[in-house]
């Protein structure tokens, strides 16, 4: 079985499944409806789902370009001077003991309801992994290279330019295909916890005026979304990053 | 390339308080092939990292340096591993020298001495694309692309195959004539076809071997040089006893 059968394969077996629970089980649209009733709301709503996927997508794509450039240049950062990585590093573990969840209200609170509470809220969620890939694999350099690069008289600018960034890159691909995956995580709490727009705002919506299909097609659509995006990152990482090391 | 100067190192080194070796007496000849014999684990190695520099977890007490010459900026080095730099082409890993100390590329030059190794149809080719031998040979080019008068060669041909080898031992030969060459190897035969003054290295002492006559790269089949292999090979199975 190739992989694009297999995974209609296994899309349409989601499916039965899902099918044969709500059958089975006689369960009332507000509580679980069927996947036919879900599809047929994603195609007589997908103005409204549409309007809102943008607002997410924008948010997560925002999210995710800072988070890549900003974890990367700390990387770098960390992985040059000794001294970052002395006051640094302890301050990004603790940052990760702080659940992500229980800033977005104070990111609200500074950056208000719109596109930017949202966005660094996916960047301080792809931040770490992000940094921690990248700073691991540019401390990995291959110890007899930079043993050949000092006999030949390189300052360490151009060391860490011409090899131990190149080297390094697979490692933040690595890190940037979490974050492809955590950013849309980031998003959807900043806009459970206060938007106007998006598909986590029509979800919270959509969920307390009982119409639980609505809700469905909305994460359908996010996950689809989030599956996109995974697999343009992974392209990208394959084409540019990850060279043969 | 300035004259190239005799090296000289005498004194002990020690790693993490553990000898590597106590009152060692080296000389290397100025412009010759100098041979470093030993087996695994007698410090031939660190002898090479601290001519080069790179021997910061190594406590050395003693003197070593150039003849008339600051080591720093005067050596070369080219290792078992070729150490090239996958991403880079093999005309990119030549200039590697030049990118990473902020000189202006000369690409005219890494071209001519690609040719020089044989390599010039390949130089836009990757590591991953060109076999063991055409790595070392690289790696070489980009070793004569420095242009030092000290080149300080690790087992570079060690991991090749025995055509290969002899190959290399012979272009290495021809092109590093006129340097001060220190040649770390474990192999008696290598020693004995390429060194102009060889020193055997053991656990307590390091012993002078005549070379064979003939002018370096000398036949394999010669049969001075098959007998000062044998003798080697003698001296360093009686050093290291079987346990």
């Amino acid at each position: 079985m190739k992989s694009w059968q297999a995974g209609l394969a296994s899309t349409l077996l989601g499916l039965a499944i899902w099918k044969a629970v709500v059958v089975i089980g006689d369960l009332p649209k507000f509580i679980l409806p069927s996947p036919g009733l879900v599809a047929e709301t994603l195609w007589k709503s997908r103005a409204l789902i549409a309007d809102n996927a943008l607002v997410t997508s924008s948010e997560v794509l925002v999210g995710l370009f800072l988070g890549a450039v900003l974890g990367g240049l700390s990387a770098i950062g960390l992985a040059a001077s000794p001294m970052a990585r002395a006051l640094v590093r302890p301050m990004l573990v603790f940052s990760q003991a702080v659940p992500v969840f229980a800033l977005a209200p104070i990111l609200t609170l500074w950056l208000g309801y719109g596109l930017w509470s949202k966005v660094a809220m996916a960047l301080i969620i792809i931040y770490f992994p992000v940094t921690s890939s990248f700073f691991d694999a540019l401390m990995r350099t291959n110890k007899d290279w930079l043993g050949l690069a000092r006999v030949m008289g390189a300052t360490p600018f151009r060391v860490m330019w011409h090899i131990r960034i190149p080297s390094a890159l697979p490692g933040f691909a690595s890190g940037l295909r979490l974050a492809a995956v955590y950013a849309p995580i980031g998003a959807i709490i900043g806009e459970w916890v206060g938007a106007s727009k998006g598909l986590g705002y029509l979800m919270l919506l959509a969920n307390g005026r009982a119409k639980i299909d609505l809700m469905f097609a909305a994460l359908i659509v996010l996950a689809v979304l989030t599956l996109c995006l995974h697999a343009a990152v992974d392209l990208f990482c394959r084409r540019v990053l990850d060279r043969p090391s | 390339m300035s004259e190239a100067p005799a090296l000289y190192l005498s004194g002990s080194a020690s790693f993490e308080d553990t000898p590597v070796f106590t009152g060692l007496d080296l000389k290397v000849a100025a412009g010759r092939w100098t041979c470093l014999l030993g087996s695994s684990g007698v410090g031939k190695s660190t002898i090479l990292k601290l001519f080069a520099g790179l021997a910061d977890q190594v406590d050395f007490t003693g003197q070593l340096g150039a003849e008339g010459m600051d080591l720093d900026g005067s050596v070369a080095l080219m290792a078992q591993d070729d150490l090239l730099m996958p991403w880079l082409t093999a005309l990119e890993n030549v200039l590697l020298g030049a990118r990473l100390r902020g000189d202006k590329p000369d690409t005219a030059r890494a071209l001519d001495v690609l040719e020089r190794v044989g390599l010039s149809e390949k130089s836009g080719q990757k590591p991953a694309e060109l076999s063991g031998g055409q790595r070392q040979r690289v790696a070489l080019a980009r070793t004569l692309m420095e242009d030092r008068p000290i080149v300080l060669l690790d087992e570079p041909f060690s991991a090749l195959d025995a055509k290969t080898r002899a190959q290399m031992q012979d272009l290495a030969c021809e092109l590093l004539a006129g340097r001060t060459v220190l040649l770390v190897t474990h192999d008696p035969a290598e020693a004995a076809r390429l060194g102009h003054q060889i020193v055997l290295m053991t656990e307590n002492t390091t012993q002078d071997i005549p070379p064979p006559q003939s002018d370096a790269p000398r036949s394999a089949t010669d049969p001075d040089v098959l007998r000062t292999q044998g003798d080697m090979l003698a001296l360093l199975c009686a050093d290291t006893p079987i346990e």
